[in-house]
């Protein structure tokens, strides 16, 4: 039935490319956006990788500050010797973690991997507008990691001012050993990243609005899409920003300038000749970026749920548009509220209000997503496959880190948690795990679209479970030492002895990280394992309703061997009374008529009568609402 | 068939997929976009000369910020008289008849003129390269009178002051060292950056021009059937002009 709907007329003309390929030009310097994704998504694995074994190394300095390690000398040489890591280096390792796990894995690697994957096949396109600069931007980014990897080896040691670099740990060359040649190439390796993220960005935005195939009108797309569209903007918009800033600090680091260095004294006496500068331009100027960044690397994990959910519940999203209007107002507010980072830096503190009242309005459409993929499993047929779980996961991480962000938000209470391990905890559950959880989670469902091949399901129900509960053991407690004084950026704590208390926490916690990031080994094994090896996949394995799975196993340059399909209805058509089967492809016609173009896409199903209990529960909410506000 | 097919195409709802909402091929919508995120990072650099130009100020009226029209006073062959901003009008008139020449050459592109095309593409060319030639001179003496990325010796005095005051346009002047004083620090440097920045960016349209100038000559859009590629190219042109009137605001008039 399905295939009744792919014109497969092949005479239809446009260009196959048949011929021959090389090697390079198919997987090196390749422009399919099947292949690039593959790429990005590789790149991430490895730097997520070099970027966990950091975090494992650092836990486990500060649970055994006083233990030596051979492991430490054997992978780090002159910086751990006799197996005891240097604190200068120690810095160098909180900085590249940060670095490579919010640029490299979680903004490249997620919104990179997927958003080439996923634009062209979910909108019903050849491939990207212009596959040429979609090449460019893998390779820019490449060369970034190139760089980023080469500055950990130099001499003095990589970046160590913290992934946020502010001057004048930045700024000043002779500040600390991490501030010398390691900071240079970090900032070079931002400004490839950036050239990168924009020749990505602007290739996703044009493809969305441009390239959407017949019937696939705005409000028919799937929530991936409108996510990776979201997020391409922000970045687009954003990431100037932070060019700017970065020339500024390589002038301030090599010519002189000191626009973020103002008079420094060292013991009563002016140390510097550089005056006149304000670090605090530098942090609006970071954050600007900064903020808008989280979301970067949120959003499109969100989208990657709300398809993942919607399928595996067999039932439609709950609030389409909700979910939609929730992610503009998600990027809107995103913009204008980076101050929050900075309340202890000073400022206003009427300025301060505004940034808070703004950043508590983000609570609203965080929590619209929130109660929407809950609703949306409500009474759903569910399929807990491991995709399926790790969307749950990231539904659990983004309220468990969500309500921190309402503390973090207000200015009385941030005074007091800034810089604490409160702050650590927050953002790993809320953008690091969820994030994190929502790129396994698009690999665990487009692994069959990627290589064709399933993976393992039991394995990846074993990744999920150990992952999952390893991750609330590692950044759960880090809430209570946090509120407990305990500062971040802290190589040991054994001088200050109230701190003393939480030395068991600190080992449970880097036993749990060990034991985390050893589960990872079963997702590696799993993944490589399956491209080869793994079980072929059927050509919709998760009956699922988009676009993507219209298109042949095998990739195909140009994605599918006939015309494009064309889309007759919205993305989440789930167990339509009204049909056999429990999903409606987009790519499927009605049987009544034909008519693929008109309508919003979601009317033409026959509405689902409402259950006893949908009745009950409706008549409570506006019996409730009517009492809040007093209608009688 | 053709037509019919188009006729179709032409009542299908804006946003329907199927077709680009805004007419337009991807080619040039990526252009504006990468125009928007331009804009940003124009916008961060003023907003950092302006945060930098205030954190200056000694009180909400005085600010010891040095005064544009004292420094840039200066006409080729013209030494020593007190001309203000002359040159940088003579500047930007270049380049916004540059994008005037453009505006000629895109129309030109419309009635599928190679010949004008490639006439006013040349003008255009032209006058980016004035443009860029007339900022060497202007860095040159600027760095000739002791412009520096990390010092700044533009201050005036009061008796600097006084006789800068008595000034017409025109006069014969003469800097006395005792005329100037230090000022504050980021004044040449923001200078350079923001400048150099936009300098840059004519560049790099001068080589754009240059290229999409060879390739109309050489008839690639004539066989092409459309000459969007100049669009494209006057799009990014326009752009520049108009970050210039920002940059020349910022610097030389307030």
């Amino acid at each position: 039935m399905s295939t009744a709907a792919l014109h497969t007329d092949h005479h239809h003309g446009h260009d196959h490319h048949e011929h021959k390929e090389s090697f390079i030009s198919k997987y090196v310097f390749s422009m399919d956006h099947k292949m690039i994704s593959k790429q990005f998504l590789i790149t991430g694995i490895v730097m997520g990788i070099i970027g966990l074994v950091m975090s494992l190394l650092f836990r486990m300095q500060l649970a055994w500050p006083d233990e030596k390690f051979g492991i430490m000398e054997m992978l780090l040489g002159k910086w751990a010797q006799d197996g005891k890591l240097d604190p200068n280096f120690y810095m160098g390792l909180v900085t590249i973690h940060g670095t490579i796990m919010v640029f490299y894995v979680l903004t490249a690697g997620l919104s990179g991997t997927f958003s080439n994957l996923l634009i062209p096949l979910q909108v019903g396109a050849r491939d990207m507008a212009s596959p040429f600069m979609n090449m460019l931007s893998y390779w820019f980014f490449f060369l970034s990691s190139a760089v980023l990897l080469i500055s950990v080896g130099v001499e003095t040691g990589p970046a160590s001012a913290g992934w946020t670099v502010y001057p004048p740990l930045s700024a000043l060359e002779k500040a600390m050993p991490g501030s010398g040649l390691g900071m240079t190439l970090w900032l070079v390796a931002i400004v490839l990243f950036i050239v990168s993220a924009l020749l990505g960005g602007i290739n996703y935005i044009s493809t969305v609005l441009n390239m959407r195939t017949k019937g696939m009108s705005m409000n028919r797309m799937p929530l991936t899409i409108w996510a990776f569209f979201f997020t391409a903007v922000l970045g687009l918009l954003s990431f100037p920003v932070l060019l700017g800033a970065g020339l500024f600090l390589i002038f301030d680091r090599s010519f002189g300038t000191s626009f973020y260095l103002s008079d420094i004294y060292l013991e009563g006496v002016g140390a510097m000749e550089n005056i006149g500068g304000s670090p605090v331009l530098y942090q609006h100027l970071f954050w600007f970026l900064g903020h808008p960044e989280v979301y970067i690397i949120l959003m499109p994990a969100l989208g990657i749920t709300s398809e993942v959910i919607s399928t595996n519940a067999r039932k439609p999203i709950f609030g389409y548009t909700a979910m939609v209007i929730s992610l503009m107002g998600i990027s809107f507010l995103s913009f204008i509220v980076w101050g929050h980072h900075m309340f202890i830096t000073g400022m206003n503190p009427f300025l301060g209000s505004v940034f808070m009242i703004l950043t508590l309005i983000i609570a609203v459409p965080s929590a619209v997503k929130v109660f929407n993929y809950l609703t949306t499993l409500w009474k759903g047929n569910l399929r807990f496959t491991p995709a399926m779980l790790f969307s749950i996961g990231l539904v659990s991480f983004f309220i468990s880190g969500g309500l921190t962000g309402i503390y973090l938000g207000n200015a009385a209470l941030d005074i007091q948690l800034h810089d604490s391990y409160f702050v650590v905890a927050h953002f790993h559950l809320v953008m690091g795990s969820s994030a994190i959880f929502g790129m396994f989670a698009g690999i665990y469902h487009w692994f069959p679209r990627m290589y064709g091949r399933m993976l393992n399901n039991t394995l990846g129900q074993f990744h999920f479970w150990i992952t999952f509960i390893t991750a609330y053991l590692v950044f759960f407690p880090m809430h209570f030492m946090g509120l407990a004084g305990v500062p971040r950026r802290y190589y040991m704590f054994t001088l200050v002895k109230e701190f003393d208390v939480w030395m068991d926490v600190n080992k449970m916690m880097t036993i749990a990280a060990i034991v985390g990031g050893a589960a990872q080994l079963l997702f590696l094994w799993n993944f490589f394992y399956s491209i080869f090896r793994g079980k072929k996949s059927e050509q919709n394995p998760w009956q699922s309703n988009t676009l993507e799975w219209s298109a042949p196993v095998e990739h195909l340059h140009g994605n599918w061997p006939g015309a494009i399909p064309e889309v007759y209805r919205g993305p989440y058509e789930y167990s339509r009374p009204d049909r056999e089967d429990d999903y409606f492809p987009q790519y499927v016609p009605d049987e009544s008529d034909n008519a693929g173009t008109g309508g919003d896409g979601h009317g033409s199903a026959p509405k689902r009568k409402s259950t006893k209990k949908e009745e009950v529960a409706e008549n409570v909410m506006f019996a409730a609402i009517k009492r809040v506000f007093g209608w009688s | 068939m053709a037509n019919h097919q188009q006729a179709a195409f032409e009542q299908q709802p804006m946003w329907a997929g199927g077709r680009s909402p805004f007419n337009v091929s991807y080619g040039k919508l990526m252009m504006w976009l990468f125009l928007l995120s331009d804009a940003f990072t124009f916008s961060s650099l003023l907003v950092q000369y302006g945060a930098q130009r205030f954190s200056n100020v000694q009180s909400p009226i005085v600010t010891n910020w040095p005064d544009p029209a004292a420094i840039f006073n200066h006409f080729p062959f013209m030494h020593g008289l007190h001309l203000p901003l002359l040159f940088v009008s003579v500047m930007t008139f270049i380049l916004i008849l540059s994008s005037v020449t453009m505006v000629l050459a895109v129309e030109a592109g419309h009635r599928k003129s190679k010949k004008e095309v490639v006439r006013y593409m040349i003008y255009t060319i032209i006058g980016g390269a004035m443009f860029l030639g007339c900022q060497a001179w202007e860095w040159s003496v600027f760095i000739g009178e002791g412009a520096t990325l990390y010092g700044n010796q533009f201050g005036i005095t009061e008796a600097g002051q006084k006789v800068f005051g008595a000034l017409g346009f025109g006069d014969h002047f003469e800097w006395q060292p005792e005329y100037r004083t230090a000022g504050p620090v980021p004044f040449a440097a923001l200078f350079f950056i923001v400048t150099g920045f936009h300098g840059f960016h004519v560049f790099s349209g001068v080589i754009i021009n240059v290229v999409v100038t060879i390739m109309a000559a050489r008839g690639v859009f004539e066989r092409r059937g459309h000459y969007e590629m100049i669009e494209k190219a006057g799009l990014y042109w326009h752009f520049v002009d108009l970050v210039w009137v920002f940059v020349f605001t910022f610097f030389y008039l307030i």
